[in-house]
């Protein structure tokens, strides 16, 4: 269960060598079909999840919360392109409407623990010494948690919980993996020229990071989040699933996905939709990442 | 070498402080009484909340408490479950299950890992590769409790290959399924590791050299480009070892195997948090030692890392 964000940390992204321009950038990336393909589905998914009602009704039962038990666990029908679920509510609205649970786990979480990433990696980058060395510790202890089993801990205490208490359980986990990247991209220019040159123009601190700084750390730490999404997305499914994430009457994939848990067998189409959907989300995420991380680094061609 | 293992073993000794601090302090610390929380909808008499808090050392100051808890730890004691069992003896029983598994699926990483990875970097560009990449890169989407799921059904319910879940079959026929369903995600990681390094190992000049030399090309693969691509494999499946002896969670409670990670499984769905806590305790432990050899055995073998940063 720990697995999610393996692959993330283990191919961590050269932040030396010249920078490539934003044109570069772009032009490399929209020469791939993977990342413009993913880049369509993410906005697809977005409108979905911003408006659920105008999806949900296309076929004609666009309500999540009409249910007759006298439907449960019929497969797919007319008018019911995925079914019904065990409550005898319409699957396909279902989906739809739990969308919006998982992306906003995904981008508020991931958004968290970019702000925190970003502050302790500036200022643990730009000030040797025991500020640095502090916040370089702090980083490495909340390394030292496994990804889910530390957000397993916490969650096991909270009697309720909601997007939110999820949201900022996944963040306190997530955010050191970036802190550590942007640590390293900071001190590479905090002696840079253009750097001295405006410390030496009378420059403040924050300035100089707002300005210079960050425009220049920052892009790699951004990738590095795209894929982040991806993985707390697969995470708060998991801890649905588990039982200490999301929280009926929330509609969310996860949720979905554990009631069909004890059915699949006999209605795999309780299983087979929310699964769909939440890997081709995450296959989009991750994609998109990785398309980004390979446009930004400067060795490969 | 000296010098690296003492700073490496000392960092190791202030992340376990400072995780264990934050467990107790998040978990332990909470708003709350544990001792009015048992007794449900009734409230307890106050001399019992008394004696229970006198019991339990509940009225100490913060850091008595974690200090009495990190000494518990040392000891092996993981604290006592709501039916008075400790929680270290009820693991005592599960590591062999965890153990084979966790075995199982390494072996299976590091044969498919490696031999995916070696293809594909020496069919770059071809469909192989390409299948191989889209393969690792969709199956690495799906979350690992829907793979497992969807193995059930496929290999157990439908074509009856395998066993559904349960042991009774023993090893090796029980454990396969489970083991395939949680190494799929190492598989993809090892694949593309070594796809990249061998890919990059093959362009590298002492490569040509060897060509150079007449060297046939089989002994510049498996000597040469073979011995320097697979360090950063290597590392990956050897943190990953740490990560399957404890990460086999969601497989184990879905193939009902009762290994560490079936019981941390049932203690979370049966809200048991004392449980809870000393197993993932334990589990981090045994992840960061891991890390920490890991790190040993490379300084050990390549200078660079010991005389690094």
């Amino acid at each position: 269960m720990t697995e999610s964000l393996v692959v993330l940390e283990s191919e961590p992204i050269e932040v030396g060598g010249r920078r490539r321009t934003r044109g570069e950038v772009w032009r490399r990336l929209v020469r791939r079909p993977r990342f413009i393909l993913s880049l369509a589905v993410i906005v697809v998914l977005i409108a979905i999840s911003a408006f659920p009602g105008l999806f949900a009704g296309l076929f004609g039962n666009g309500d999540p919360t009409v249910c007759d038990l006298s439907d449960s666990v019929i497969g797919p029908t007319s008018g019911h392109p995925f079914g019904f679920d065990v409550q005898g509510c319409d699957v396909y609205a279902n989906v739809i409407y739990g969308a919006r649970a998982s992306l906003t786990v995904g981008l508020l979480s991931t958004a968290m623990a970019l702000v925190a990433a970003i502050v302790v990696g500036c200022v643990s980058g730009m000030y040797a010494g025991w500020p640095d060395s502090m916040l370089a510790r702090l980083i490495d202890i909340f390394l030292g948690f496994p990804f889910l089993l530390g957000a397993v801990v916490v969650l096991t205490s909270f009697s309720t919980r909601n997007v939110l208490t999820v949201s900022v359980v996944l963040a306190l986990f997530g955010w050191p993996t970036m802190a550590r990247l942007m640590r390293a991209a900071v001190r590479q220019v905090r002696n840079a020229d253009y750097v001295v040159a405006a410390r030496g123009l009378g420059a403040g601190t924050v300035h100089i990071l707002w300005r210079h700084v960050l425009p220049n750390t920052i892009a790699p730490v951004l990738a590095v989040a795209t894929l982040t999404v991806g993985g707390v997305m697969v995470a708060e499914a998991t801890l649905t699933f588990l039982g200490i994430g999301l929280q009926s009457p929330a509609i969310s994939w996860g949720l979905q996905l554990a009631t069909a848990q004890s059915k699949f067998g006999t209605s795999p189409h309780l299983l087979i939709f929310p699964a769909l959907f939440l890997s081709i989300t995450v296959l989009a995420v991750v994609t998109a990442g990785d398309a980004l991380r390979d446009a930004f680094d400067p060795r490969s061609t | 070498m000296t010098r690296y293992a003492t700073r490496r073993i000392l960092e190791l000794v202030i992340v376990f402080l400072g995780v264990t601090l934050i467990i107790y302090a998040l978990v332990f610390a909470l708003p709350g009484d544990p001792i009015r929380a048992l007794g449900g909808q009734r409230p307890l008499p106050q001399s019992v909340i008394d004696a229970l808090h006198e019991r339990y050392h509940l009225d100490d100051p913060f850091w008595q408490q974690y200090l009495r808890y990190l000494g518990g730890l040392f000891h092996g004691d993981l604290g006592v479950d709501f039916n008075g069992r400790a929680v270290s003896d009820k693991l005592a029983s599960r590591w062999p299950v965890t153990i084979k598994l966790a075995l199982t699926a390494w072996v299976i990483e590091v044969v498919l890992g490696l031999g995916l990875g070696v293809l594909a970097a020496l069919k770059k560009g071809k469909w192989a590769d390409r299948t191989i990449l889209l393969v690792t890169i969709a199956v690495t989407s799906i979350p690992v409790f829907v793979l497992g799921a969807m193995a059930q059904l496929v290999f157990g319910v439908k074509w009856g290959i395998f066993p559904v879940a349960g042991t009774t079959k023993g090893w090796p026929m029980a454990y396969v399924l489970p083991a395939i369903v949680i190494a799929i995600f190492g598989i993809a990681a090892v694949s593309r590791l070594t796809r990249a390094s061998v890919i990059e190992n093959l362009g590298a000049d002492y490569v040509r050299t060897a060509r150079a030399k007449g060297m046939r090309s089989r002994r510049v693969l498996w000597v040469h480009v073979m011995r320097n691509s697979l360090i950063p494999a290597v590392t990956f499946l050897a943190i990953d070892l740490g990560y399957l002896l404890g990460g086999a969670v969601i497989v184990e409670g879905l193939f009902n195997l009762p290994g560490v990670g079936n019981l941390l499984f049932t203690s979370i769905r049966a809200h048991e948090g004392v449980t809870v806590v000393g197993i993932s305790t334990v589990l981090i432990v045994i992840f960061l030692v891991v890390n920490v050899l890991v790190d040993l055995l490379q300084g050990f073998l390549d200078p660079r890392v010991r005389h690094g940063d």
